[in-house]
């Protein structure tokens, strides 16, 4: 089973976000970055399909060097090869899903795994045009995925309920919180992968079709009001609630 | 110029994104002066269309066929890129909901298009459409704007109001040819969970986190939330106990969240937990230190103890709405 694994290095989720001078990217001074946390479930699952089926894992991440220290994070996990598709230029969706089909569609994996979303611009929409891009199925948000003979049945997380849904590889599947539980790399996981060579390639290049305008804090919310910590406390609260807040 | 809208149904009913979807973008077609055209995609839904025309849309095509019962992405994407193409759309707007997430990608390949997603604002400058979006889990918001001919938005569910009005539609029908290959994934069954709604759908949220101290006492979350109609959501912290499971995460790790009320209970509000819930019209904490970050988003605060307040909040609303 030949597996691919989607990667991206997003600021850690416990990053104050700050605008940058141009006002339109982050002032990234001083901001920790991690593997992003879905693309986590993603890696282990590749991981885990391999222990099930033999074959191997690849994992690839679009950006600049950066990105090698979480290319590294998931060589370290156990995945045998990692390619970086390198470009160091802000990029819209369709610009890194476009260079990922490329390099995909010369791989042609069996199996391609994303994160449901990469935590940083939120777009959710990579994968899903990756698989457009390839002719491909997809499943996204994705908390369970059984590959068996001749179909793969997955279990998605959609408002209120589940959807079972059925597919065939070659696919792509978009990883959920709760499909797996991610290991932590072993120390000679993270010693071995210091040695593991990372491959890079240019990226293709692709046109911006979303053009960021302006990047700014949301407005900041007026200080509120404590309510006395006596006995009056909850039916004072309930009085504001249906009285100033009119919500109830 | 014509703009045309997805609007979103399950089991042969509307879900709330889908007039609120219909309704925004009405509004920006008449600030383009555009065309309207709304879709919808099912089994049987010749008679639910019409339900479309009080939230603006007078024009309504349908691609009713049995074999749409069920959600498809590869057909559903196929089928709304053909009906925008016939109709010469320019602009396309669906549900940021998991259907219209799971589609939206697939149609603006289709299309040639760029694709905002998640908007929570849209406004029209010199005749383009300046959309809004979080990003970060809502830590920043972004201004972007679509340079492609033909462009597609998804609208971030519980954000645009959608209030009906005496409107009409007439519904045509679009005819449906599609083979075996054009359904790449097929849903073979639907499990909804029934009772209580899901956070990113809700009007009012009812949170527990740490504070709660086990999964043995979330009866006091469950108990208010029900009081009022109310989804129930967790902190990670909780989560990755295992007292709650995942799909109730509300953050930059689990779901962003706009409702009406959002109330957290024994949450610290952790950098990450804030991002996802403070968008939220009003919000309203209830922490035992008066120092937790949470009290600084929140419009209404009660310093004190989870476990004798929540009980007399129950109590006391249950009182106050006649239940």
């Amino acid at each position: 089973m030949k597996i691919a694994v989607c990667i991206n290095h997003v600021p850690d989720t416990e990053t104050k976000i700050k605008v940058g001078a141009d006002n339109v990217n982050i002032d990234k001074t001083g901001v920790n970055y991690m593997l992003s946390p879905y693309d986590e479930f993603a890696v282990e699952e590749a991981l885990r399909i391999r222990e099930k089926f033999t074959g191997d894992v690849t994992v690839l991440s679009l950006g600049g060097d950066a990105h090698k220290e979480t290319l590294r994070k998931a060589l370290a996990m156990g995945v045998e090869k990692a390619v970086l598709l390198k470009d160091d230029s802000v990029r819209d969706s369709n610009g890194v899903a476009k260079a990922l089909a490329e390099e995909l569609r010369q791989m042609s994996p069996d199996v391609i795994l994303f994160g449901k979303q990469s935590i940083d611009y939120d777009n959710a929409q990579v994968g899903t045009l990756v698989a457009e891009m390839l002719g491909l199925p997809s499943v996204a948000v994705v908390v369970k995925l059984d590959i068996q003979e001749g179909k793969v049945v997955c279990d998605r997380e959609i408002e209120g309920g589940h959807e079972i849904v059925e597919t065939k590889l070659p696919a792509v599947f978009l990883a959920q919180k709760g499909l797996n539980e991610p290991r932590y790399p072993s120390l000679k996981g993270i010693m071995a992968a210091k040695s593991k060579p990372i491959e890079e390639k240019p990226a293709a290049p692709a046109e911006v079709q979303v053009q960021t305008i302006h990047l700014k804090k949301p407005p900041a919310k007026g200080s509120g009001k404590i309510l006395s910590t006596d006995d009056s406390a909850v039916s004072e609260l309930i009085r504001l609630l249906r009285e100033e807040a009119k919500v109830i | 110029m014509k703009v045309l809208a997805f609007a979103e149904q399950r089991d042969n009913k509307f879900k709330k994104s889908a007039f609120e979807t219909v309704k925004a973008a009405r509004g920006i077609a008449d600030e383009l002066r555009a065309e309207f055209v709304a879709m919808v995609i099912g089994s049987g839904i010749e008679s639910i269309a019409q339900e479309l025309g009080a939230y603006g849309a007078s024009r309504v095509v349908t691609a009713d066929d049995a074999s749409l019962a069920q959600h498809s992405n590869t057909a559903y994407a196929k089928v709304i890129a053909e009906v925008a193409a016939k109709e010469g759309a320019e602009v396309v707007f669906l549900p940021a909901s998991q259907m219209g997430k799971d589609i939206a990608p697939r149609i603006a390949v289709k299309l040639g298009a760029g694709l905002a997603a998640d908007c929570v604002a849209l406004r029209v400058e010199n005749g383009n459409i300046v959309a809004t979006r979080p990003v970060f889990a809502g830590k920043a918001l972004i201004d972007v704007r679509v340079r492609t001919k033909t462009k597609v938005f998804t609208l971030r569910p519980n954000v645009f109001t959608a209030a009906a009005d005496s409107g009409t539609a007439q519904v045509e029908k679009a005819p449906v040819a599609l083979e075996p290959k054009d359904f790449g994934s097929v849903v073979k069954e639907l499990k909804v969970a029934t009772g209580r709604p899901d956070v990113t759908e809700a009007d009012i949220i009812v949170s527990g986190g740490r504070g709660l101290k086990g999964p043995e006492n979330f009866h006091l979350i469950e108990e208010l939330a029900d009081v009022m109609g109310a989804g129930v959501g967790a902190s990670r912290a909780v989560v990755d106990a295992g007292w709650r499971p995942h799909d109730e995460q509300v953050g930059q790790t689990g779901k962003t969240v706009s409702p009406t009320m959002y109330v957290a209970c024994g949450i610290s509000g952790a950098v990450q937990h804030l991002a996802g819930m403070s968008s939220s019209k009003y919000i309203v904490a209830i922490n035992k230190d008066k120092d937790a970050p949470i009290f600084q988003v929140a419009d209404y605060g009660i310093v004190g103890d989870v476990f004798e307040i929540l009980p007399e909040l129950t109590k006391q609303l249950k009182a106050a709405l006649g239940k």
